[in-house]
């Protein structure tokens, strides 16, 4: 944190909170921003950032990411997605326990804020497991890994099957106000599918995944929700009947919220094509009509956030046969470029797009950040909507590369992003 | 003194605390100040019970209440026989009321029973002529041990009415903290529940008692703090994460004793495990009644056998 006051001036500044736009500038010291508005008076001393009239806005905040440290390293590190994260114009990551041990430790919680802190250039907020081992059946102590600085729990990648150890966890979760993070896929309905059930995957040979898998398990949560009163969020839904399941719960005042992957807004089943690993995930990329009614979803605020699900796998978990290649996409870089199709294609604002992106996720996480305001911490990006690229995967700072927009055209890409009043990424462009 | 039973305590039975008026509890507990009295005497033997048998039937293992009842059915006179039900023909198959039809057949006048599910000494006492005094069924109630904790608080803060007590711990699981719950509020106390969620049993809030998850919050202003044993297969991630979370929050020691009043007494009913509920400087501690409790404990089985006494069969 330098104390050297920064100006960001010839701005188009977008606080989402409140769907504003105005042109201005923006002033930061000791980490918050000090003064925003058309004119900005500023001392002498102070940096002078001119945008260029780009687009100024709270940093992205992304629920959802798998860091291979500790454990992986070959796969990440906190330093590599703190990189790859400033890229992409993400300023806090929160990182999922599915580590190496799993992160169900309040110890080694505590290795990862510290770990984080003097390695990452990016804010990393560790969600902590939700049950000992991410083996579903004994919870882990919340109340003393909230201390240790976890943010919310979750089993990551896995689902909790035992209904009992849920309803458990609800409960107790909701003494300490601990968020619960949900995977929701019934591992027994996914059996051994490895995309969409339907006709592509008829196709294709393969064996299929029913959306029920992840609707019964989201209608069981919602249930245990609405038993327990603890808060929930499911990471990420994919289909049209599982918004349709959210909007009712919502409907009835509980205290549930979900996100949506980006894959799952840009992407569909058929850009499988011709069996892409890169394309494997979890839940698998759906049919286009579940596509546009997860936008529909986001658009109406049904569904609360988008997150990267940034998954880093190495070449060897990929290039195997589709049913035998790890799920998973690298995707902190891509996110904000990728979510910006929504804007261009019409089907959501910006500012809106950046809610999804920054405000709800503080919001569901109790964090300070996601809105352009005086005494918010001073983590901000700079970005053009529209400039234009191809993405190269070798140009990705992330160590794994298994990207699903590799040679994709994207517009969109952030040239300045600024992390507790210090700026960690600069496009060379600019 | 006279040892005939002047009590005119007008159950036949003593299954529970629900049930008995404000006005029989009082007698009890009158009753039992005497009986504390005889027990510090050099001479604790009275005749009240002379000539009676009184049969300890036990279906769970419990050290504590069988040897108290023992000594307080000796000291009155009676025969006391204990019997093992890990030896007996309960572990060959035999139900619950084949073995109470045997056992009233051998003439007995008093049978004190502890059954791991609720409501079967009920349904015991159904099923015999004599007089049946429930030690504990299952999650349901303990009602000596209710009788001897308010015994305990009424000796020490020399009233129960107007006070608050905090009861913490395992609420969901335990007899104790129901007994107690019914006898503290009819007794005109402020009753408060202090537990993870997980372990407060569901609806006891429209019951009338607050409950609470912080023992901060719970504890502040409390009279006496009432310890709950947690059993150890619920602290490994069942109900609790473990036992070094359910320490840090919800175990009593020295600073979370602090946010009672200054003069707040502590209880336990036994036994204890120390580092998981209480801390052992608690348990050992200046404000301390859990000796004290030991001691009642006899004598209000005492008070409760010679209650019952003007009942009891084969007059």
């Amino acid at each position: 944190m330098s104390n050297q006051p920064i100006l960001f001036k010839n701005a188009r500044l977008i606080d989402p909170t409140s769907d504003r736009e105005e042109r201005g500038s923006v002033l930061v010291r000791d980490g918050v921003i000090q003064a925003i508005g058309p004119q900005v008076p500023v001392a002498e001393d102070t940096q002078v950032i001119d945008c260029g009239g780009q687009v100024l806005a709270p940093g992205l905040i992304d629920m959802r990411a798998f860091i291979g440290e500790p454990g992986g390293p070959y796969r990440e590190t906190l330093k590599s997605a703190g990189e790859a994260a400033a890229a992409g114009g993400v300023t806090t990551v929160v990182s999922m326990p599915d580590t190496s041990p799993a992160l169900d430790d309040p110890a080694v919680i505590d290795f990862i804020v510290r770990r984080a802190r003097d390695t990452s250039m990016v804010n990393i907020r560790p969600a902590a497991a939700l049950t000992k081992g991410l083996q579903g059946a004994e919870m882990a102590e919340i109340g003393r890994l909230k201390e240790a600085g976890a943010i919310a729990f979750t089993d990551g990648a896995r689902p909790v099957t035992n209904a009992q150890v849920m309803r458990r966890a609800l409960t107790y979760a909701r003494d300490f106000d601990a968020l619960i993070i949900h995977h929701v896929e019934d591992p027994d309905l996914v059996g051994q599918g490895v995309m969409n059930e339907g006709e592509f995957a008829s196709r294709l040979g393969l064996p299929g995944i029913p959306r029920e898998a992840e609707t019964v398990m989201l209608e069981r949560d919602i249930r245990l929700v609405r038993l327990t009163g603890g808060r929930y969020h499911a990471a990420m839904i994919s289909c049209a009947d599982s918004a349709e399941i959210v909007r009712a719960a919502k409907g009835k005042g509980l205290p549930v919220t979900c996100g949506v992957s980006i894959n799952h807004l840009a992407l569909n089943e058929n850009d499988i094509g011709d069996y892409r690993t890169f394309l494997k995930l979890s839940p698998p990329l759906r049919h286009e009509d579940d596509r546009q009614a997860v936008i529909e979803a986001l658009a109406d605020g049904t569904i609360d956030v988008i997150v990267s699900d940034h998954n880093p796998q190495d070449v060897e978990n990929k290039r195997l046969p589709f049913a035998e290649a790890a799920d998973g996409a690298v995707g902190l870089e891509t996110l904000l470029s990728a979510a910006l199709r929504l804007v261009h294609s019409d089907r959501i604002s910006l500012p809106r797009l950046l809610r999804a992106l920054s405000t709800k996720p503080a919001e569901i996480l109790g964090l300070p950040g996601g809105r352009l305001a005086v005494g918010a911490p001073a983590d901000l990006i700079v970005f053009d909507p529209d400039a234009p690229y191809v993405l190269d995967k070798r140009h990705l700072k992330s160590l794994s590369k298994n990207t699903p927009f590799d040679e994709a055209r994207l517009e969109g890409q952030v040239t300045i992003t600024m992390v507790a009043g210090r700026v960690v990424f600069q496009r060379e462009t600019m | 003194m006279t040892d005939a039973p002047r009590s005119v305590f007008p159950h036949r039975h003593l299954l529970g605390i629900e049930g008995l008026s404000p006005l029989d509890i009082q007698a009890l507990l009158d009753l039992a100040d005497e009986q504390v009295e005889v027990s510090r005497q050099v001479e604790k033997r009275k005749t009240t019970l002379r000539g009676r048998t009184q049969i300890n039937l036990f279906f769970e293992a419990s050290t504590r209440t069988q040897s108290s009842f023992e000594i307080a059915g000796k000291r009155l006179g009676a025969d006391v026989m204990n019997m093992q039900v890990g030896s007996s023909s309960v572990k060959k198959g035999e139900t619950l009321i084949d073995t109470a039809v045997t056992l009233n057949a051998m003439r007995p006048d008093i049978i004190v029973v502890r059954h791991h599910a609720a409501g079967a000494v009920h349904l015991l006492a159904q099923k015999v002529d004599c007089s049946v005094v429930n030690a504990g069924d299952g999650a349901h109630e303990h009602p000596t041990q209710a009788l001897l904790d308010a015994l305990t608080i009424r000796r020490n803060k020399g009233r129960i009415e107007g006070l608050t007590v905090a009861i913490c711990g395992d609420i969901l699981h335990s007899r104790v903290a129901r007994s107690n719950m019914i006898l503290l509020a009819a007794m005109g106390a402020r009753v408060r529940l202090v537990a993870p969620s997980t372990l407060i049993p569901p609806g006891i809030a429209r019951l009338g008692f607050e409950t609470f998850t912080s023992m901060k919050e719970g504890l502040k202003d409390a009279d006496i703090v009432m310890m709950l044993r947690l059993q150890r297969e619920r602290m490994n991630g069942s109900f609790v994460p473990s036992v070094k979370e359910y320490f840090r929050f919800y175990g009593l020691d020295q600073e979370k004793l602090s946010f009672a009043k200054p003069d707040a007494l502590v209880m336990h009913p036994g036994p204890m495990n120390r580092g998981v509920e209480i801390s052992s400087d608690v348990a050992d501690g200046a404000q301390s009644l859990i000796r004290e409790q030991v001691e009642m404990g006899v004598a209000v089985r005492m008070a409760v056998l010679e209650a019952l006494a003007s009942h009891l069969p084969n007059r």
